[in-house]
């Protein structure tokens, strides 16, 4: 027995040695996993980084799937997504999942920068980290917004017309430009043609190069922690940071279980709330778009309200599309806006938590108001989160220098 | 690899002249990419004049014909409308259109050849979505002392019944009026204005 236990190890590790004389297949498990030390004390906000991989994942499956039956075209593509959802085996599921995904996918993703705010996770070394992070956060939005035209629903339609007559605000260059992003004088055939190749092509690919540079740039400086600290600068004998453990099997084995939490509540919106109340299908997307008609009430899904508010609150057309565009890029600036030489809000001042308490306050609201129809009231409650929503990144090289941060530990704390 | 012999300034000038060609090339490359992108010929030759029959217009009443894909309205104004149009000159921030879009027979007081009759492009000069029509006395009015006229539902502008823009709204300027001519009392002909009538 031994001897045939012993010659398949031997067999096994040959052909491993066959292939690293030929491919990085063992130097680059270690790198990445077996001897990649992640800070010991991460918590539940690290999560997100993984389910984000995830949902990549489910998106890219589902979509595969969907592009087997759907029909990019204006006069099939409502038709061939009823098609899907009806008659197709299993098409409701692929589908459901899909559009779950998405508002999945920016819910992973703003948790995922939420933990960046937390723990200063974009500072110095991280700053490039931080930056192909936000590059793919502008990608996804894109992502999000070209495939929504293609179920060609009222939403789809009014929402493709007014975003793309945002660009059409700029001067001098706008109109040629909507005109270049339509190729039609009205969003149309030729719009949903393009918008369905970006969607399931251009975009992809550039979502799954970046996550490779992003992940590559993580391992390069290694992972921030709940503490804000420098594992690296407490090494042991053999030069393994004290306060680290590797990520495998530690890590993968923490995240399948965040995996599986996530697949429950995934699932369960997938079989028992899909169109979650219309925050992740909109109701008026039931109808096939009407190029004669604008539903009387228009608000793009959840994910893009905050900005839309912001859109909104500005009496002044060019004016809106600067703040909205304004709003979304302030995010890129904070490694340079931030001057605290701590990281983690837990030994920042009150000055960083207070400002912090207020942006994500004004974000949910924006958010919500977005969803809402137009009164003078949430008009003007807008401007307010506007402002508020603004003087976050404004004042922050201000309320951040002066903050009466604690003193920060020399190791993560138990 | 033996570097003692190299000869800088010709391998400097070697790998500019290969950078600068090697980029011409790429940017000339990416011309027929972009050009791809704008209307094709096919795109360009959809757009033909359309023949609207009016006869069946109520005074008070608004229809919605397509031309070049757009919503076009047609509203026939009854004489308190018209009215109205004029006691909002003060209210609408582009009262004469200067700095609006229309042929130059409609840059008149209601933007019209014919008084009775508004021709004008459905699409909000914003963000492009259709306003809604809605009346004087309706339950939905925008604002209080509505008059009558067009409430965007995306981003809350509004326009009186000659389709010129409310001060202090996110639109900036007057609805877009279309070339159009009357065939006859009862014709219009959207997007063609030539020898009219």
């Amino acid at each position: 027995m031994a001897d045939i236990e012993k010659q398949v190890v031997d067999g096994l590790v040959s052909a491993r040695n066959w292939i690293d004389d030929r491919f990085p297949l063992t130097k680059n498990w270690n790198e990445h996993l077996a001897k990649y030390y992640a800070p010991k004390n991460f918590n539940f906000w690290y999560f997100f980084g993984s389910l984000a991989l995830l949902v990549l994942v489910i998106q890219i499956l589902t979509g595969i799937w969907l592009t087997m039956n759907y029909k990019p075209s204006a006069e099939e593509a409502f038709a061939s997504v009823e098609y899907i959802m009806r008659d197709v085996s299993w098409g409701w599921w692929i589908r459901y999942m899909h559009s779950a995904g998405a508002s999945a996918f920016f819910i992973v993703i703003y948790l995922h920068m939420f933990r960046a705010l937390l723990y200063g996770s974009y500072k110095k070394p991280r700053e490039l980290l931080w930056l192909t992070g936000m590059a793919l956060y502008f990608i996804l939005m894109a992502e999000a917004f070209f495939g929504y035209l293609l179920p060609w629903g009222q939403m789809s339609y009014w929402g493709a017309q007014v975003i793309i007559s945002l660009f059409g605000a700029l001067p001098i260059v706008g109109d040629e430009l909507a005109l270049w992003i339509r190729g039609d004088f009205v969003v149309s055939d030729v719009t949903l043609n393009r918008f369905f190749s970006f969607h399931v092509i251009a975009i992809p690919l550039l979502i799954c190069g970046l996550v490779g540079v992003h992940i590559l740039a993580l391992h390069e400086v290694g992972s921030n922690n709940p503490d804000g600290v420098d594992i690296k600068k407490k090494k042991n004998a053999e030069g393994i940071p004290l306060d680290g453990i590797p990520f495998h099997p530690y890590y993968t084995v923490k995240d399948i279980v965040g995996v599986i939490v996530f697949l429950i509540l995934f699932f369960a919106v997938v079989f028992f709330a899909p169109e979650l109340g219309g925050y992740f299908l909109e109701h008026a997307n039931f109808i096939p778009a009407n190029p004669l008609q604008t539903p009387e009430h228009i608000a793009p899904l959840w994910f893009f309200t905050p900005f839309y508010a912001i859109l909104r609150a500005v009496p002044d057309q060019l004016g809106g599309v600067i703040a909205m565009g304004a709003s979304t890029m302030a995010f890129v600036f904070l490694p340079w806006l931030d001057r605290s030489p701590v990281k983690s809000i837990r030994y920042r001042g009150w000055n960083y938590r207070f400002a912090l308490i207020a942006f994500i306050t004004s974000f949910l609201v924006l958010g919500w108001l977005g969803l809402q129809a137009v009164t003078p009231l949430y008009t003007w409650m807008a401007r307010f989160f506007t402002a508020v929503y603004f003087l976050f990144f404004l004042l922050m090289p201000f309320y951040t220098a002066i903050d009466n941060d604690k003193a920060v530990p020399d190791r993560v704390k138990d | 690899m033996d570097n003692s012999n190299v000869d800088k300034g010709r391998r400097r000038f070697l790998t500019a002249a290969a950078t600068v060609v090697g980029g011409a090339g790429a940017a000339v490359g990416a011309v027929p990419f972009i050009a791809t992108m704008t209307p094709s010929e096919k795109t360009k030759a959809i757009g033909a004049p359309v023949e609207v029959d009016i006869s069946k217009l109520q005074p008070g009443e608004r229809m919605i014909e397509k031309w070049q894909g757009k919503p076009i309205w047609i509203l026939r104004r009854t004489p308190e409308m018209l009215e109205d149009i004029t006691s909002r000159d003060e209210a609408v921030s582009d009262p004469a259109s200067e700095a609006s879009s229309q042929p130059e027979y409609a840059k008149n007081e209601y933007r019209a050849r014919e008084d009775e009759y508004l021709v004008v492009i459905g699409i909000c000069t914003h963000l492009g979505c259709s306003p809604t029509f809605v009346l004087k006395d309706a339950d939905n009015s925008p604002v209080i002392d509505w008059k009558g006229g067009f409430f965007c539902p995306c981003h809350g502008s509004t326009f009186d019944l000659a389709g010129r823009v409310y001060k202090g709204v996110p639109a900036p300027t007057n609805l877009v009026i279309p070339p159009y001519k009357f065939l006859s009392a009862s014709r219009i002909l959207i997007g063609d204005d030539s020898e009219a009538v």
